[in-house]
């Protein structure tokens, strides 16, 4: 990408200088925050707690938890490789389940949008907890450019919230 | 299956329950403020929605099975159809293959109506 190119939110471009689960009340439940974003990619943590738990007798964190971590830290890398902030959906995620995570330690996930075209925007993401070299997920993912008319979540981090909603 | 799920912490957080229906077991995903994804929209949080179907899966499996154990999921593949709303979401799951190794399985979200599906997704399932 050309060195001059702008970015809508390039001004956040960095270690963490908002909380995620301001404008998404999921991420904030589950306590999950932001360790970088920078053009088009992001990486997001959540830290180990026993509500994540989907295999207790193993105390193994359940495969939607790490869905959830991976298609937020998309959808935010999405929203960090665009000039002019517009609505995402999730049109389609796989994700491969490499290995089980390690009960106790924190997740991490790192999101490239890796092509933004004008109706789609494709991402890669791995998960791992301790080595990023090491992961246990890794995903592809699609999403919707320009989805609804509700505009992004992350717009509140450029202005503020819509009075009203539509 | 409710107590497998009450078991479970994140079903938990979720807050489903399992219906007993002709078709087999059906899940139900109440709504929750707490589960939304887009406050603009509103709409539920896609991982929300994956995992809720990833869950509805696994259940099916362990009904259809009888393990004591649960399935290690390989791969899950989720498409999301439509905005997921602020209500009450169902889920049910078909196998494809139960394998004594790997298992397929397919599951659909729905909210008003169950042939207008929300998300739809594709998982397979190590069984040992």
């Amino acid at each position: 990408m050309p060195s001059e190119r702008t970015y809508a939110m390039g001004a956040l471009f960095g270690p963490a200088k908002f909380d995620i689960g301001q404008f998404t009340p999921h991420a904030g439940r589950l306590r999950m925050r932001v360790v970088e974003v920078g053009p088009g990619f992001a990486t997001l943590s959540l830290p180990y707690h026993e509500e994540l738990v989907g295999d207790p007798q193993r105390g193994v964190v359940f495969g939607g938890v790490i869905t959830t971590l991976i298609d937020q830290a998309s959808g935010l890398a999405v929203a960090c490789a665009m000039e002019e902030l517009q609505a995402i959906a999730t049109i389609d995620l796989r994700v491969d389940y490499l290995r089980a995570a390690e009960p106790g330690r924190d997740l991490f996930a790192r999101a490239e949008c890796y092509k933004l075209g004008h109706n789609v925007a494709f991402v890669r993401a791995t998960a791992w907890d301790e080595d990023p070299g090491d992961p246990f997920a890794g995903c592809l993912g699609t999403f919707m450019i320009g989805a609804n008319t509700g505009g992004s979540p992350f717009g509140g981090l450029k202005s503020p919230p819509e009075g009203t909603e539509p | 299956m409710n107590r497998l799920v009450a078991a479970v912490p994140y079903a938990r957080v979720l807050g489903m329950d399992v219906v007993t229906t002709d078709g087999g077991i059906e899940c139900v995903l109440p709504f929750d403020p707490a589960l939304i994804g887009n406050t603009r929209l509103p709409a539920i949080h896609g991982g929300v929605i994956g995992s809720f179907l990833e869950m509805t899966a696994l259940l099916r499996l362990i009904d259809e099975s009888g393990l004591d154990k649960v399935p290690r999921p390989i791969s899950f593949t989720i498409d999301y159809l439509r905005s997921a709303g602020p209500r009450e979401t169902r889920a049910q799951a078909e196998i494809f293959k139960l394998g004594r190794r790997i298992s397929h399985v397919r599951v659909i979200a729905w909210q008003d109506e169950r042939d207008r599906p929300v998300a739809a997704a594709n998982g397979k399932f190590l069984m040992a």
